[in-house]
């Protein structure tokens, strides 16, 4: 029997810090070829399908843009949320609700044309998402209810008006009875950005450009600081008289601004129009983008890219392996499992004692001391 | 007066679930862990249950592999906040993601095969007394578990120095960890436990509610559980009663969609989740009830010193 001894670190280690996204992409990796094997699949065969064919052609890297756009997006509001100890795990409610909001333009006014379509319907995307984050983030200000709660409850009510809209009153009367509005007109669609080599649309440069500038906001101006003093201690950030309440209030807004543009993106670029299940889970994956980017912008970008392949992969080894899609859902799982695991890494040194050496002895108390222990 | 009965009666079995993982979890929080995996523990469970159930045709050997699976599931959690100590909000999210992904890929075989169902219980003669018959003596087995659940967590937590030593880890680890108790050993065997709960809750849904595999079956639930968790200001007996308030919400809507009331289906199917963030926001106003309630070291991660 061994038992896991954690011995802090004096300060946080650099190494790990870098290291344990890429620690926990190889833990991954073993444990998917464990899982495959499992299913009686070669892990080898498999692991070509998941993640080396879906990338190995040109239009194939614009799919892999156009899963990661809603992912970097998102994923970077959310880090400055958690940043800041703020949990918003409502974001798939809040890519809903600007999706909707987007498309009241092309649903309700499909003869309003011209240049001043798009920017609206992206404009009123971020309202739509922000407006649906401030909900959570007024009953945490004003009555101090739990934001992890409220906002997953959300979800479920953004989901089901969707799917009311699009059975009801946006219903394409065209539409032969299928639960969707018309598709959008060209005004309102997204264009692409290379048309002849692939699909991928200006979401994916949003996404980029959301990501620097969230990086700069957060290592560059007085606000990304109060974002981390107030995470990390509080009470010091009530000292420096940073206000919570206000924080609350700009991470919502923020991440869920953010969220809703890309909602309004995924549906003008990528569907074409309402739909009653508009994404594949993106609101909940971004949370294990952020965490896999290590809640840096930079590395959200990365973390979007590891995770769209996870979606393209699931893909993949459906339609060629006929396992089921959902092996996407595990590898997702399983990474965001291993980064927080690796983690402890950064502020912890790991010690595999047996049970015979546990016995409380005053060496151990000595942490700074690591060489004292190895005398014993 | 059949109605009113056949109405409780499916009150009662919408209820259960809630009220079994929500008891579960009510344990893991006093012990001052947050486990957030409910839902993906349930669901786990449920595909288990249902999985053991269909393979053997025993429905009793699908709740025991529920309330393993929830309990094995559970230990994930636990050790990678216990022993290593990570974010516990960011690993229960991680928990519930990875048991989404987890049950539908296990299930897919399984989706639209015929389930089995736990036998209601049938006592000759008293099952058959009129009104509180069918409601005291004929239900599913898992109502009685729940219930008994309940009274024993009650005991356990309140009655018992044990109890009263999980409670004390759960407002101050560092003064327990200081008196000698092993904070790590009751926090592993409370999640345990709540994850056991939480597969047992999950074998009821797929063994009993609706006897099938349907992927994302728990709908919610186990955040619902969570709720409650809160709405109870963590005390067993408010649990049971906002178990049945919840359950008779999800039931209301059911009837009033049969019913043909002119209000979209959608907008029914959101109220239990719409209830449980108006009931939050009520429970949670009063700031001064809610810190004097919440276990003081709720969510925080605890190294010894040694």
């Amino acid at each position: 029997m061994m038992r896991l001894e954690l011995v802090k670190r004096p300060q946080r280690s650099a190494l790990f810090s870098m290291l344990s996204p890429f620690i926990a992409f190889a833990l991954t990796i073993i444990a998917g070829a464990i899982m495959f094997a499992l299913l009686g699949v070669n892990p080898l065969t498999a692991f070509r399908i998941y993640f080396i064919e879906p990338v190995s052609q040109v239009w194939q890297l614009h799919e892999l843009a156009i899963k990661a756009a809603p992912l970097i997006l998102i994923a970077v509001g959310l880090s400055v949320c958690y940043k800041a100890n703020i949990w918003n795990i409502g974001a798939e409610g809040q890519f809903i609700f600007g999706a909707i909001f987007g498309s009241i333009i092309p649903v309700l006014f499909p003869q309003f044309e011209g240049p001043l379509v798009l920017p609206l319907m992206l404009l009123l995307g971020m309202v739509g998402g922000a407006a649906y984050a401030a909900i959570p983030a007024l009953l945490k200000t004003r009555f101090n209810t739990n934001e992890i709660l409220t906002s997953l409850m959300l979800v479920y009510v953004a989901q089901l008006f969707l799917d009311w809209l699009v059975r009801g009153p946006w219903r394409d009367p065209q539409g032969h009875g299928f639960p969707q509005t018309i598709q959008f007109g060209d005004a309102a669609t997204l264009p692409q950005l290379m048309p002849d080599a692939g699909r991928a649309n200006w979401g994916f440069v949003f996404a980029l450009l959301a990501a620097v500038l969230i990086w700069i906001l957060m290592g560059r101006m007085l606000k990304g600081f109060e974002v981390r003093v107030l995470g990390s201690s509080p009470r010091a950030g009530r000292f420096a008289g940073f206000g919570l309440s206000r924080m609350v209030f700009f991470a919502f807004l923020l991440s869920g601004a953010l969220a809703g543009l890309a909602g309004i993106s995924e549906v003008s670029g990528a569907i074409g129009q309402l739909q009653p299940v508009i994404s594949p889970g993106y609101g909940f994956t971004a949370i294990i983008v952020a965490f896999l980017g290590r809640l840096n912008p930079l590395g959200i970008i990365a973390a979007g890219l590891v995770l769209a392949l996870t979606y393209l992969g699931g893909e993949a080894v459906q339609s060629a392996l006929g396992i089921s899609d959902k092996v996407a859902r595990v590898f997702q799982g399983m990474l965001l499992f291993f980064v927080l695991g690796c983690d402890t890494l950064i502020h912890y040194r790991i010690r595999l004692i047996g049970l015979a050496l546990t016995k409380p002895d005053g060496a151990a108390k000595l942490e700074a001391a690591p060489k004292l222990k190895e005398a014993r | 007066m059949d109605i009113t009965v056949n109405i409780l009666l499916t009150i009662a079995t919408a209820a259960t679930p809630l009220l079994i993982a929500a008891i579960g979890e009510l344990v893991v929080e006093r012990s001052g862990v947050l486990n957030l995996g409910v839902e993906g523990m349930m669901i786990m469970g449920a595909v288990a249950g249902f999985g053991a159930g269909y393979l053997t045709g025993s429905p009793w050997i699908g709740l025991l592999a529920a309330i393993a699976m929830g309990a094995v599931f559970s230990l994930l959690f636990a050790v990678m906040t216990l022993s290593l100590a990570t974010n516990q909000v960011a690993t229960g999210l991680s928990l519930t993601l990875l048991g989404l992904g987890l049950s539908g890929m296990i299930g897919t075989s399984f989706v639209g095969q015929p389930g089995v169902r736990l036998p209601n219980l049938d006592i000759p003669g008293l099952s058959s007394i009129p009104v509180v018959g069918k409601l005291l003596f004929g239900q599913d087995p898992v109502f009685y578990i729940s219930i008994a659940l309940t009274a024993a967590v009650m005991w356990f937590l309140f009655k018992t120095r044990t109890g009263l030593t999980l409670r004390s880890i759960g407002d101050s680890h560092a003064s327990a960890h200081a008196l000698g108790i092993k904070v790590i050993r009751y926090r592993y065997l409370s999640v345990i436990f709540g994850g056991a709960c939480a597969g047992l809750a999950g074998g009821h849904l797929s063994l009993v509610y609706t006897p099938q595999w349907v992927e994302n079956m728990s709908a919610g639930r186990g955040w619902i559980a969570l709720a409650l968790v809160v709405f109870a200001s963590w005390r067993p007996w408010r649990v049971l009663a906002g178990a049945y308030i919840f359950g008779a919400v999800w039931i209301g809507q059911l009837h009033a969609q049969a019913f043909g009331i002119p209000v979209p289906s959608q907008m029914l199917s959101s109220l239990p989740y719409l209830a449980t963030v108006v009931v939050l926001v009520l429970i949670s106003r009063n700031k001064r009830l809610t810190m004097m309630n919440t276990p003081a070291s709720l969510g925080q991660p605890f190294v010894p010193d040694r």
